[in-house]
């Protein structure tokens, strides 16, 4: 533990950086496959949609003696054989889910329920879902997407530069686009609860964001009036100091999901806290990539194309090619670049004791 | 050591904040105390009963859904919920002007009948009365003659003969009266039953409706309804045919969801489009019929759009699922802080110990003033915030150690390191916060009370930072465990990778 505490201090004087805004082409290139992979598996397989965006109905009762073979014979006896899904939840429950039903198709199934397994009918948990409004609940998921894309850019865009807000959005997007890739590929079901997830997945994505481009702001806030760092080099030190923040955030945000999803799917067998915090799970862990491999290095591009940018970096280059040149955004070859701005910060007019850590 | 070391002037009044924050906990407790608030109020799904959510549209293509329209039927669906007596159940309308929904709550094993008779949106209709009885099957009736009654068929007369409206289930009406043809059914109290001829007047032909004290008749109470033009010679013409007709035929039945709600002797033929229904109402029975003709004629019918039935065992066992589930993501999330910020692990559980009672004293408040009730979604959403709430307390203490690391001592670096993460917590909880609000309002049911609670427990994480956590810090930064940088406090130097001359506890 200690070794990465010590790697802290070392990430935030610079003395150990890892040159991860330099070697954006690697991480596009890693995000460009997984894009790539999730557009496949939504055009092959599709999303799994629960019945609450298609329509229909389930039926969860608990019975130690019904097999899920006997649940099937007697349903289909009632009449009811379309989209029939019956599947055994836990040790005690048996599911029934079928497609849209009138009112006394619903009404025979759960006779036909009550008489062949002897529950009483209040006791069958029903979950009865019209076909117009999973539309419904679809359209409310998109106007609130769209809303918040708007209103979050807006509000970035003010709190700290426009292409901070690009960038930001542009993380975003790739984030909630591999988890519902993910999604499509592993063929989860998609519920309301699972939507709860996504939407969170962007608050959360932009949360880390957010705190990355502070340090970002603050690296950068009087950088044209020096010649000692390019826009780049200056990010990618801001990357590298909130670096062991952005890994404590991500585990202490992963641990209370992990226990919603360890409670919900192991202990639950399904429902909204095993779709909550799955959706949650694997879109924390993207999101928590993206704000640091995608986003800085993004908004890096997009600022160094400014001409004051491309005039520093001019003036930079002239200064680093007479020092050292280890951490030019260029260089490529090694992830970890040593000790080329020790010089400039922190402790920094004082030697350093290397046998102490 | 020199020049970096000046101690930042911010609001290090530690005692003033916290003597705040105690203020605050006390009130929320004294509200909850004096408002008898004093357990969460539970959704269904914890609970166990049984939603339905209904869809407006309109009933035919002449009208439209007007936000008017919904607050009526919210009104009547509410009183028809009431009246049938289940504590604590719910008609409420969410979303915002005509793109509504009517959520229909009802707590316990009770819902199916609540969601049958709210379900059905059945139309109010005038049909004469053909014949009536006592509400009793007529094996058990000797008083009333089981005479036939001519121009029915016989089905009807049968079924007349055995209906037995002292039975739950002839009381929850059938929703299913056809308008066309002659139909049985019972009065609401269950002490009379009719044959009933094909309705004549609907209830959207009904312009006007209200209840009021009949002057002329004594202080009775009577209620006045209005026809429009259709309405209006649809009644002249029933009321005239059956004035002068033998008793009970010179009535006429007011039918809504198959149940007569009032069946009045016309006591002469009204061509005037003006009626009154006179007779021993009370002053409830009255509005009470009164609401029925005007929302009878109530343009909007409903599509189910969902119904959810959770029995108490379920609701239960996904109580205790997210209680535990919160336990643990608190314990676990307790020992990592430990483990990795050591001393300041205690700052990390005082905070999220504050925020979790401020949280659950809002809720239970919350509960009692805005009705507001937690779903499995809502616990969620407080689990999900740990970590935002766990969040502003690394970032908090990564910018101490960059402070310190910049040269600080730990007493300069608590306020210098404050100043800077103060943005970046703002910010990062704006974010958060944008995100609850914009999803609070977008989404419907169980999204909401995720967002509700995501955004609360957002609001407190920046109170509880504002004025426990960092009171606490400039308090701890003053102890010698924490100033002379203990190796297991957290903010040693080596904790921080900084090294300096000056460090004594390791040398």
């Amino acid at each position: 533990m200690s070794s990465i505490k010590g790697l802290g201090g070392r990430l935030y004087t610079g003395e150990t950086s890892f040159n991860i805004v330099g070697n954006a082409k690697r991480w596009y290139v890693v995000s460009a496959l997984f894009t790539l992979l999730s557009i496949g598996a939504l055009a092959l397989q599709g999303l799994h949609l629960g019945i609450e965006f298609k329509g229909g109905s389930a039926y969860t009762f608990t019975s130690t003696t019904a097999t899920v073979e006997e649940a099937r014979t007697a349903v289909e006896g009632a009449g009811i054989s379309s989209e029939l899904i019956v599947q055994k939840v836990g040790d005690t429950k048996i599911r029934v889910q079928t497609g849209s039903l009138t009112n006394a198709q619903s009404d025979a199934v759960e006779s036909v329920i009550v008489s062949t397994f002897g529950v009483s009918a209040e006791s069958i948990d029903t979950q009865i879902i019209g076909p117009s409004w999973g539309k419904e609940i679809t359209k409310k998921a998109l106007y609130g997407l769209i809303a918040f894309l708007i209103v979050i850019m807006l509000f970035l865009a003010m709190a700290f530069e426009p292409k901070m807000a690009i960038a930001a959005i542009i993380a975003v997007v790739h984030d909630v686009f591999i988890t519902v890739g993910i999604y499509a590929l592993v063929g989860f079901d998609v519920t309301p609860a699972t939507v709860i997830g996504f939407l969170t997945i962007l608050g959360y994505s932009l949360y880390d964001t957010v705190v990355v481009f502070d340090k970002v702001r603050e690296n950068t806030r009087s950088i044209t009036s020096t010649s000692k760092q390019t826009y780049t080099q200056a990010t990618n030190l801001a990357v590298n100091q909130t670096l062991v923040r952005s890994i404590n955030t991500s585990v202490i945000a992963l641990i209370p999901v992990g226990s919603i999803l360890f409670v919900g799917a192991g202990l639950l067998g399904a429902g909204t806290l095993k779709d909550l915090s799955l959706a949650l799970f694997i879109g924390m862990i993207v999101g928590a990539y993206s704000s640091i491999f995608i986003a800085p290095p993004v908004l890096a591009q997009l600022r160094e194309k400014e001409p004051a940018m491309i005039a520093l970096a001019k003036r930079v280059q002239a200064r680093g090619s007479a020092v050292v040149n280890a951490s030019a955004p260029t260089s490529a070859s090694s992830q970890v670049a040593t000790a080329t701005m020790a010089d400039r910060r922190g402790p920094r007019n004082q030697p350093k004791r290397k046998g102490r850590k | 050591m020199s020049t970096p070391n000046k101690v930042v002037k911010s609001s290090a009044r530690p005692g003033r904040s916290l003597a705040i924050l105690a203020l605050i906990l006390i009130s929320l407790g004294a509200t909850s105390l004096i408002t008898d608030a004093t357990s969460v109020r539970l959704g269904l799904d914890l609970r166990g009963g049984t939603s339905v959510t209904l869809q407006p549209r309109a009933s035919t293509a002449g009208n439209q859904v007007t936000s008017e329209a919904i607050d009526q039927a919210v009104e009547i669906i509410r009183q028809r919920v009431n009246s049938l007596g289940v504590a604590e159940s719910e008609v409420t309308a969410q979303g915002s002007g005509t793109n509504r929904q009517i959520v229909i709550s009802v707590p316990g094993e009770n819902g199916r009948r609540v969601v049958d008779l709210v379900g059905q949106t059945a139309e109010l209709r005038f049909r004469q009365v053909l014949a009536s009885g006592f509400g009793i099957p007529a094996s058990a009736d000797t008083s009333t003659v089981a005479t036939p009654v001519a121009g029915v068929s016989e089905a009807v007369n049968q079924a007349f003969a055995n209906l037995n409206c002292t039975s739950a289930e002839s009381l929850q009406g059938t929703g299913s009266d056809d308008p066309a043809s002659p139909i049985t059914a019972c009065s609401k109290d269950g002490g009379t039953k009719y044959i009933l001829a094909p309705a004549e007047v609907l209830g959207r032909q009904i312009s006007k409706a209200s209840a009021g004290i009949d002057t002329q008749a004594g202080s009775a109470w009577s209620v006045s309804l209005t026809f429009n033009n259709e309405g209006t010679s649809a009644f002249g013409q029933l009321t005239a045919r059956v004035t002068s007709l033998p008793e009970p035929t010179n009535q006429v039945a007011i039918v809504l969801d198959g149940i007569v709600q009032s069946s009045p002797r016309i006591t002469e033929a009204i061509p005037s489009g003006t009626a009154q229904i006179t007779g021993s109402f009370t002053q409830i029975e009255a509005q009470d019929l009164a609401n029925v003709l005007k929302y009878g004629a109530l343009p909007l019918a409903f599509d189910r759009g969902e119904v959810q039935q959770v029995s108490p065992t379920l609701g239960s066992e996904q109580l205790d699922a997210g209680l535990l589930a919160g336990a643990l993501g608190l314990i676990l999330v307790t020992i990592y802080s430990f483990f990795y910020y050591r001393g300041l692990g205690i700052v990390v559980t005082g905070s999220l110990a504050v925020a979790a009672l401020m949280i659950y004293l809002l809720v239970v408040v919350l509960g009692e003033a805005i009705g507001f009730t937690l779903t499995l979604a809502g616990i969620a959403g407080i689990i999900v915030a740990v970590g935002i709430t766990a969040d502003s307390f690394v970032v908090y203490f990564e910018r101490i150690r960059d402070e310190i690391r910049e040269g600080r001592s730990l007493r300069s670096a608590v306020e210098s390191g404050w100043v800077k993460a103060r943005h970046t917590i703002l910010v990062a909880d704006a974010v958060s916060i944008i995100a609850a609000a914009l999803l609070y309002f977008f989404a419907v049911g169980s999204v909401q009370g995720f967002a509700f609670t995501l955004g609360l427990t957002t609001l407190v994480d920046l109170l509880v930072v504002y004025i426990f956590t960092k009171p606490l810090m400039t308090f701890m930064a003053k102890l010698k465990f924490f100033n002379l940088g203990h190796r297991f406090s957290g903010v040693s130097d080596k904790s921080s990778g900084v090294s300096r001359p000056t460090a004594s506890v390791e040398a």
